[in-house]
């Protein structure tokens, strides 16, 4: 084997987004010694994008709101395939994670009585969001960096990896690349948790950037773990739609929990017109009773624009194919209405939305306190991951865990807006805490020099084809078929057709080909990254075409309701012996009485 | 249109400004040029971004000599008659074409002392502030490490003193901590020493380029500089802080 510079932690952190920060903290904290890998720089993680809140039954708000009430909602949001028991833990231990941070330097927006200020999202009963303005996921990020800096962790920035290395079915180390010089590197380990986050990059309108192709998905599902749950991929509702440069870019839910409404080109509040009936008793029936639920009124009941991410996508595709939509393609979202409510109603949006009113300002010439914003889904976020096991977070590879997006449970069919960075910091903390337990308990293993050969000629093959396809080509083609063919209208016709086109898009990367050199070069790191995008589009594909049911974020429009004999199932993806991707369906786990009777009585 | 821009190519060894040109639409920022032309015609132009809305302050260079994040610079705002230049910051090492090489700002950071709270207010473990108390530290903490109040600030970009003085950026860091009403540490006397606050001679380029709009000179560094003045070369001031200190858990 070549001399590849050869790194050594106990536990190796993959992704340093607010999940891998969060288990490294843990590791570490644990006395292993821990490395931590960033695709980009440290603190450049997609948590910074995050901008509503992390949900957490703190009651600092609404003193009716605890574990009980979260679990229910974060149950009835995912169409109760989820995970009940990561449900449960992320219920339980996501006030304490919240309060953790406040420790570690975190300054939250408070209460009047000087406690952390908490407000309403879709799906959630009470204000559950701990938050600051609308930049909580940097205020996340960066409380973890700046805490976990000091605790002696290894940071390796903008380092990706190839592949895991095994020996006898475990996990002891990982190979990829420095981005600055295009050297490889050894990582040898004795336990690896996946933080890669999603896959977002696999469809054209996103609000993913380019580090979201999937990699921790792809990495253990070639390594042997299974994926599950990759038929829902979260359609946020509100991305933005104009200029065509931004195209995409996230909308904060946040704008409908200060009050914002969406009405069509008639200027109808269109959400009215479709609350689903498990969420009736909960949804206002009247404008004005939704303004007061805004405004804190606790006998009122929250308006239909706070529903559930999925419903609110699929209201909004409903608008635009029917002819109600706004001029670009959208539909309106109004937070300027507001200042009819309440004195200063300028100010407070500025004050409460800050990124947002930056955001419209600077990329579309909007005011958002002036004018209302056109919006559309935007592909945001996969339910789908890999397989773990709900306390230790413990894939079903000896010494691979994974946390956080890449990993999958928590919210079944939809995941509830401030659930994601709640789940970050739960599991995190647990896939940080076993995972150090396992190395205490195991050693480091060998790595298999040919293993590695293979990989790094395999991985520098694109710059033998410099006249060879384009990766950017390929990657966009890709995009343009799943958003048509797996979006968020799905039907068995096309997803076939989708399968045909990726086999031939498998065929095509084995002629992308780049120019340059292998330092710091985008055009190889994109050829490099496409494994792991048809790998994840693939798994996409297969488990909707498995789900013969529309269930949350899946809509099947061949099968537009839901089917009871899916209704106790996940889909498994996994990695045959012949390589070839397989699927199944597997029965959920018998949920426990205590807990059915939680979901009976938050009826 | 067609838009001609010089883009800076090469590495730590020399490079130069090559010349391209692409379609420029309605609503395009620079980074939408610059991705234009990666994927057109120079598939190994290197540049740095994530968010693309500006959170997450990677995509800083010089765009037409100013230091901008390229996500938030619009085509429209820019003279398109003539071409763009676009170049990396040059207050650090390059890596390649648009690359810097930033670490330097990380080693910075570990080495101001962390975060020390004062003891829980409340039995459960917890604290309360007020809004009012934290409206500044809030302030200092949109920063999203986009690092360019370091390129412009002229005691790095020109007189390349990184050993010497922390910059902007990590003034503004320390500010946060200093005033956070949670914290008990004390930083002022390495700020005097070791991060160097005194070669700050408060020009403000800082706060002109800060693309979240922090007012880094005025809210951060003066109070700073007023503490390490009150603290070091104010008797009285010295006698009552350090018997105050003191007595503080």
């Amino acid at each position: 084997m070549a001399d590849y510079e050869t790194f050594q932690h106990d536990v190796l952190v993959i992704g340093a987004g607010g999940a891998g920060l969060r288990a490294a903290i843990e590791a570490s904290a644990a006395g292993v010694s821990v490395g931590l890998i960033c695709k980009s720089l440290l603190g450049k993680a997609h948590t910074v994008m995050a901008e509503g809140g992390i949900a957490a039954a703190l009651a600092n708000v609404d003193e009716r709101d605890n574990w009980k009430v979260h679990f229910a909602d974060t149950m009835r949001g995912g169409q109760y395939v989820n995970q009940w028991r990561m449900a449960e833990l992320h219920a339980k231990e996501a006030p304490d994670r919240v309060r953790e941070l406040e420790a570690w330097g975190a300054v939250f927006d408070r209460t009047k009585d000087g406690r952390i200020l908490q407000r309403n999202f879709g799906g959630h009963k009470y204000p559950r969001l701990a938050h600051v303005g609308d930049r909580t996921g940097l205020e996340m990020i960066r409380t973890l960096q700046d805490h976990g800096v000091h605790q002696g962790i290894d940071v390796h920035m903008e380092r990706t990896i190839l592949t895991l290395l095994k020996q006898s079915g475990r996990v002891v180390g990982a190979f990829g690349y420095d981005r600055e010089r295009g050297r490889f590197l050894v990582f040898r380990a004795k336990a690896i948790v996946l933080a890669t986050g999603g896959i977002g990059r696999a469809y054209k309108i996103t609000s993913n950037s380019w580090e979201y192709t999937g990699d921790g998905h792809a990495l253990a599902y070639l390594a042997g773990a299974e994926l599950i749950d990759m038929e829902f991929v979260q359609f946020h509702p509100t991305g933005m739609v104009w200029p065509p440069s931004v195209c995409g870019i996230l909308v904060t839910e946040g704008v409908r929990g200060e009050g914002g409404i969406l009405t069509n080109k008639d200027g109808r509040r269109f959400m009215f017109d479709s609350i689903p009936e498990n969420y009736r008793a909960q949804t206002a029936d009247n404008e004005e009773e939704g303004w007061r639920y805004c405004q804190g009124d606790k006998d009122a009941r929250r308006p239909p624009e706070l529903l559930t991410r999925d419903h609110i996508a699929r209201c909004i595709v409903r608008e635009i194919k029917e002819g109600r939509g706004s001029p670009h393609g959208g539909v309106f979202l109004d937070i300027a209405w507001i200042k009819k409510k309440i004195p200063n109603g300028a100010e407070h949006i500025k004050k409460k939305l800050p990124s947002m009113y930056h955001q419209f300002k600077q990329l579309a010439d909007i005011d958002i306190t002036e004018q209302p914003m056109e919006v559309g889904p935007t592909t945001h976020y996969v339910m789908g991951g890999i397989r773990v096991d709900s306390d230790t977070q413990m894939s079903r590879l000896p010494g691979l865990f994974a946390a956080g997006e890449c990993a999958a449970g928590i919210n079944g069919a939809n995941r509830l807006g401030g659930n994601s960075l709640s789940d970050l910091l739960v599991f995190g903390k647990r896939a940080g805490e076993f995972a150090a337990q396992f190395a205490k308990e195991n050693q480091l293993g060998d790595i298999n020099g040919n293993e590695i050969e293979d990989v790094a000629r395999e991985a520098l093959r694109p710059f033998e084809r410099s006249k060879g396809e384009n990766p950017y080509t390929l990657q966009r083609d890709l995009q343009e078929t799943m958003q048509d063919n797996v979006g968020i209208v799905r039907n068995e016709a096309e997803m076939t057709s989708q399968l045909e086109y990726l086999r031939k898009f498998w065929e095509r990367a084995s002629h992308v080909g780049v120019s340059g050199n292998r330092e710091f070069n985008p055009g190889w790191h994109t050829a490099l990254d496409l494994k792991n995008l048809l790998t994840v589009s693939e798994a996409v594909t297969r488990a909707a075409l498995e789900r013969k049911e529309s269930r949350g974020a899946q809509f099947r429009e061949d099968y537009p309701e839901k089917d009871a004999r899916f209704a106790n199932v996940n889909t498994i993806i996994w990695r045959g012996e012949d390589g070839r991707m397989n699927v199944r369906l597997d029965p959920l786990l018998e949920m426990p009485d205590y807990l059915k009777q939680v979901i009976e009585e938050m009826k | 249109m067609n838009v001609q821009f010089k883009i800076w190519r090469g590495d730590a060894s020399g490079g130069k400004f090559r010349e391209y040109a692409t379609e420029v639409s309605e609503g395009m920022v620079v980074l939408d040029a610059v991705h234009d032309i990666q994927r057109t015609q120079a598939n190994d132009l290197a540049c740095r971004w994530n968010c693309k809305a500006g959170k997450c302050g990677s995509c800083s260079a010089e765009v037409n000599g100013m230091p901008k994040l390229m996500c938030m610079t619009r085509m429209s705002d820019l003279p398109l008659d003539r071409p763009i230049t676009i170049e990396p910051m040059k207050a650090f090492p390059i890596v390649k074409d648009l690359i810097a090489d930033v670490s330097w700002n990380f080693r910075v950071k570990k080495k101001i002392k962390k975060f020390k709270p004062r003891p829980p207010d409340a039995p459960d473990g917890t604290w309360r502030m007020q809004q009012e108390d934290i409206d500044r530290v809030q302030e200092f903490r949109k920063c999203i490490e986009c690092f360019l109040c370091q390129d412009v600030c002229h005691v790095l970009r020109d007189h390349q003193m990184h050993d010497r003085f922390i910059g902007p950026r990590f003034l503004i860091y320390a500010a946060a901590l200093e005033m956070h009403p949670l914290d008990t540490e004390n930083r002022v006397a390495e700020l005097r020493e070791a991060h160097g606050i005194g070669y700050c001679n408060i020009t403000k380029c800082c706060t002109k380029v800060c693309p979240e709009e922090i007012e880094i000179t005025d809210n951060g560094i003066i109070p700073l500089k007023e503490r390490v003045v009150d603290e070091f070369y104010d008797p009285l001031g010295w006698l009552w802080r350090t018997g105050k200190r003191k007595r503080e858990p």
